[in-house]
């Protein structure tokens, strides 16, 4: 997905959940399981990527948005911590022409925010796809592995 | 593309997003698509005095092809304004008229109710309307505006442009494009001015000839120096440059010194007796109550807001230091994060006492207070082509 609008860590809010997600080594998103995330889509346009554990996930606003909005110029970004009901507004994208606030896609907590949108709001309109396009798939990258190993 | 006063009109041209259409105006020049906006003719000999009753505007002074900025007012003699507009004097007592077009059929109303009026309490001063109806009115706005408009002028050796100052006007014609020069337009009227505080022209042109002077003017720039450009910049250029939009921050409610316009009213008529409609109030409005006056209870003013920006309807307040209680002190009427500025602009209406620019206030966004400014405007300052100062 092209813009980022937001990248916010969620972690369900059932308490236990909360804490295995708090407590999990910080090298454990890099871990070697395929993590195929599945993007789901709200009407308004936001879309939430949860982890495979169903843990935790990251929420952002579709490519469709963000070209609606136009240049966006502020990104109000929620308090960590703030937990939330699905639907409740936990922050806004304004462009010039327009505000539009970001609702939570799914009950959750929120533990992180992308504090680089608060001093880059435009990074939103960036489309990440270019980069993410030069980055391999698995099959790509076990091709890759095995031609090295190959050499 | 969106719906506007009975017009579907673009927010903004695929080319350029909002805030890179705003910059092109403000450092070269954009073809704003106006012909939304409704534009009369008064005439006959009645058509000053008359327009001197329904607007405080002094058209007897003013000079022919020459404009001012005015106010309709409501006959209730509330001081409401009932539509704001541009006012233009052409020879042979004949007025120009420009109104919103958000407000047209109130306005028709308007104008038919009052000139019955005056038509059957001044047979010998009778008053004529007729609107340009399919017309176009097309404005050429930017640092560039001078120079693109100077290369299509049929005669540029009769019509000088430098000598043409802001609230000016002119009838000219145009090279209409690919016609190698031959073909024409009719006179057109070119008046100086504008809705973004650049430099700049509004040129009404008959329907059948507004999409050849549209693509003259195009074509005469370049894709470098000229670009067509929206209602999105169009509202951002005008709030920067302090400018009221009618229906957000005028209505039938506030009055022109409600609204900070008491410069629109020329001394000898801020006189309870001027005659225009709502002249009492409005002239003991202009007086401050330290000088015997009334005053207002309600300024509009321009706020810098920190944060977040702040859009019509959000709420100006006094945040208490020690309670953290909220009073309320007004509304914002008009905001946005200012492409220029890089910062957010608001224009409001403040409880009297606090329009003084440094006044430290808060606007509320979604339900947090913001810091904001009491500020003075324009917040980018005008560049109108007002001639070269005498050394």
């Amino acid at each position: 997905m092209a813009s980022i609008a937001r990248c916010m860590r969620v972690a369900r809010p059932l308490a236990s959940l909360a804490k295995s997600s708090v407590s999990r080594p910080i090298a454990r998103p890099f871990s070697v399981t395929s993590t195929n995330a599945i993007r789901k889509y709200t009407k308004e346009h936001e879309w939430i990527d949860l982890s495979a554990d169903n843990k935790t996930g990251v929420i952002g606003i579709s490519e469709y948005a963000a070209k609606a909005l136009g240049d966006v110029v502020f990104v109000e970004l929620p308090e960590e911590g703030k937990k939330v009901k699905a639907g409740d507004a936990i922050g806004a994208v304004e462009s010039v022409k327009s505000a539009a606030d970001i609702n939570a896609p799914i009950s959750c907590k929120i533990t992180h925010v992308n504090l680089l949108l608060e001093e880059k709001p435009g990074t939103i309109n960036q489309a990440g796809v270019a980069d993410l396009e030069a980055l391999m798939d698995a099959a790509a990258y076990e091709e890759f592995t095995t031609a090295e190993a190959d050499h | 593309m969106v719906p506007f006063g009975g017009f579907h009109m673009p927010v903004q041209y695929s080319g350029l997003s909002v805030s890179a259409s705003h910059a092109f105006t403000r450092t070269h020049a954009s073809i704003f698509d106006v012909s939304h906006m409704v534009q009369r003719i008064f005439s006959g000999p009645g058509a000053a005095a008359f327009l001197q009753r329904v607007t405080p505007a002094n058209l007897e002074a003013l000079e022919p092809h020459r404009s001012t900025l005015s106010t309709l007012l409501h006959a209730d003699g509330s001081g409401g304004i009932v539509d704001d507009t541009i006012l233009t004097k052409l020879p042979r007592n004949k007025f120009y008229v420009v109104t919103n077009a958000a407000c047209r059929d109130k306005d028709d109303a308007y104008f038919d109710a009052e000139m019955g009026k005056w038509n059957s309490d001044n047979a010998d001063k009778n008053v004529t309307q007729g609107q340009l109806g399919g017309w176009g009115l097309v404005a050429l706005q930017g640092p560039e505006s001078e120079a693109v408009l100077a290369k299509v002028l049929a005669d540029p050796k009769r019509v000088d442009l430098r000598a043409l100052l802001f609230g000016q006007s002119v009838f000219a014609q145009v090279k209409l494009l690919g016609s190698g020069g031959m073909r024409v337009s009719s006179p057109l009227l070119i008046s100086r001015g504008g809705y973004t505080g650049e430099d700049g022209f509004e040129i009404s042109i008959p329907g059948e000839e507004t999409v050849g002077v549209t693509e003259a003017l195009l074509a005469a720039g370049g894709p470098d120096k000229v670009q067509l450009a929206g209602l999105g910049a169009r509202d951002s250029l005008r709030l920067e440059a302090g400018m009221c939009l009618y229906g957000h921050d005028l209505d039938d409610t506030t009055t022109p010194i409600e609204a900070a316009l008491g410069w629109i009213i020329p001394k000898e008529r801020k006189t309870a007796d001027a005659g225009f409609y709502g002249a009492e109030v409005i002239a003991a409005q202009a007086t401050p109550r330290s000088k015997g006056g009334k005053g207002v209870q309600r300024r509009r003013v321009g706020l810098l807001v920190e944060g977040a920006p702040a859009r019509e309807g959000a709420e100006i307040v006094a945040v208490d230091e020690k309670t953290k209680e909220t009073v309320s002190l007004g509304k914002v009427t008009s905001g946005c994060p200012s492409p220029t500025l890089g910062s957010n602009i608001a224009m409001g209406y403040i409880k009297d006492g606090y329009h003084k620019a440094g006044t430290e206030v808060s606007v509320l966004v979604r339900g947090r207070p913001r810091k904001a400014v009491v500020a003075r405007m324009p917040f980018v300052p005008t560049k109108y082509w007002k001639g070269i100062a005498p050394a």
